[in-house]
């Protein structure tokens, strides 16, 4: 046997699904945030539909605020839902194979009317009160990862550099622990 | 936003949204597994995706506004995001990070996990309104009493 050059082994240890489908997936992700960017001039972060939406039910000052940009969200959102069923009807069901597509070995893959669809194993429990930090942090932390992580990042602003490097930071540690106190999946 | 909107100006939101939402199905961010993999240091791919798209929003932010007064649809000027810094930006940063190593999930990728059939990312989804209307309620409060909340509600 012929040992792997260095490089290609570093990327098959630190890369076990490749790299194509995640710097993929990320340009499209930033392709989808420079569409609204040019044609609006806002750069559109996910989170903030949290708190627009709630401003439908409720009439607390902080909801309120977002009374004007409440009705876009709601169709940036019911985009990114489409748009991924769209990926599952296409890609993740095999209509469309390309080698640059990784499909992995998570979670539980089953069929609705043709089309593959995935389900996640992580517990409900995991889900639900880790979505109560997020839904809390987001927004008093001003964005998550596409408001700080892409919009902020990409324009160079200090704060959400900052943002981004204390919740991945605090993230890589939760994520240590909890699977070191054996919690899985 | 004006309330005359160019018409143009929701089918471009759905159509960004819409090749945002596949970006994060192909890159499997909408599998909160894989996300718990990249906090375990087993698989690094995460940070293509985050660097990536912000790389090329980043040419956008950079460019248009040297090149533009306004965007086409709405007469805004062209800004980068920038949001001042206080310690709430580490607070709710930290918080976020608990809520993030926890359940693998962002808000944007949990709206794309639904779309893929990932249907108990519900949990996910309920997670964060509750958390959302909570600080909302806290903060709402905070403001017009002028005092910090001491009720844990």
């Amino acid at each position: 046997m012929v040992p792997d050059p260095v490089p290609l082994q570093l990327t098959a240890e630190l890369f076990p699904n490749g790299i194509s489908r995640y710097a993929i997936g990320g340009l499209l992700v930033g392709l989808g945030t420079v569409v609204i960017y040019l044609g609006t001039g806002i750069p559109a972060g996910a989170s903030t539909f949290l708190e627009s939406t709630l401003s439908y039910v409720s009439g607390q000052s902080r909801f309120m605020q977002y009374v004007s940009s409440r009705d876009w969200r709601l169709v940036f959102t019911l985009g990114i839902i489409l748009g991924a069923l769209t990926f599952a009807a296409t890609v993740q069901s095999g209509v469309i194979t390309t080698s640059l597509y990784q499909p992995g070995t998570t979670g539980e893959l089953y069929e609705v009317g043709g089309v593959t669809l995935w389900s996640t194993d992580v517990q409900p429990w995991r889900l639900l009160i880790g979505g109560v930090f997020v839904g809390v942090g987001t927004r008093i932390g001003k964005g998550c990862t596409s408001g700080h992580g892409v919009c902020g990042v990409g324009s160079a602003s200090k704060t959400s550099i900052v943002g981004v490097a204390t919740f991945l930071t605090v993230a890589i540690v939760t994520g240590q622990l909890v699977a070191a106190l054996g919690v899985s999946p | 936003m004006s309330r005359n909107r160019h018409p143009l100006f929701m089918p471009l939101i759905l159509v960004g949204g819409l090749i945002f939402g596949f970006g994060l199905g192909f890159s499997h961010m909408a599998r909160p597994e894989v996300v718990l993999n990249f906090l375990q240091f087993d698989d690094f791919g995460l940070l293509f995706v985050m660097f990536g798209a912000a790389i090329v929003s980043g040419i956008a932010f950079a460019v248009m506004p040297r090149i533009s007064d306004g965007a086409p649809l709405t007469g805004k000027p062209f800004e980068r995001r920038l949001k001042s810094f206080d310690r709430n930006v580490l607070i709710g940063g930290a918080i976020f990070g608990v809520g993030w190593g926890l359940s693998g999930i962002c808000p944007g990728a949990a709206y794309a996990s639904l779309g893929i059939g990932n249907v108990t990312i519900l949990w996910a989804l309920a997670g964060m309104f509750i958390g959302a209307y909570l600080q909302g309620r806290w903060r709402s409060r905070a403001v017009s009493a002028d005092s910090v909340a001491t009720g844990a509600d």
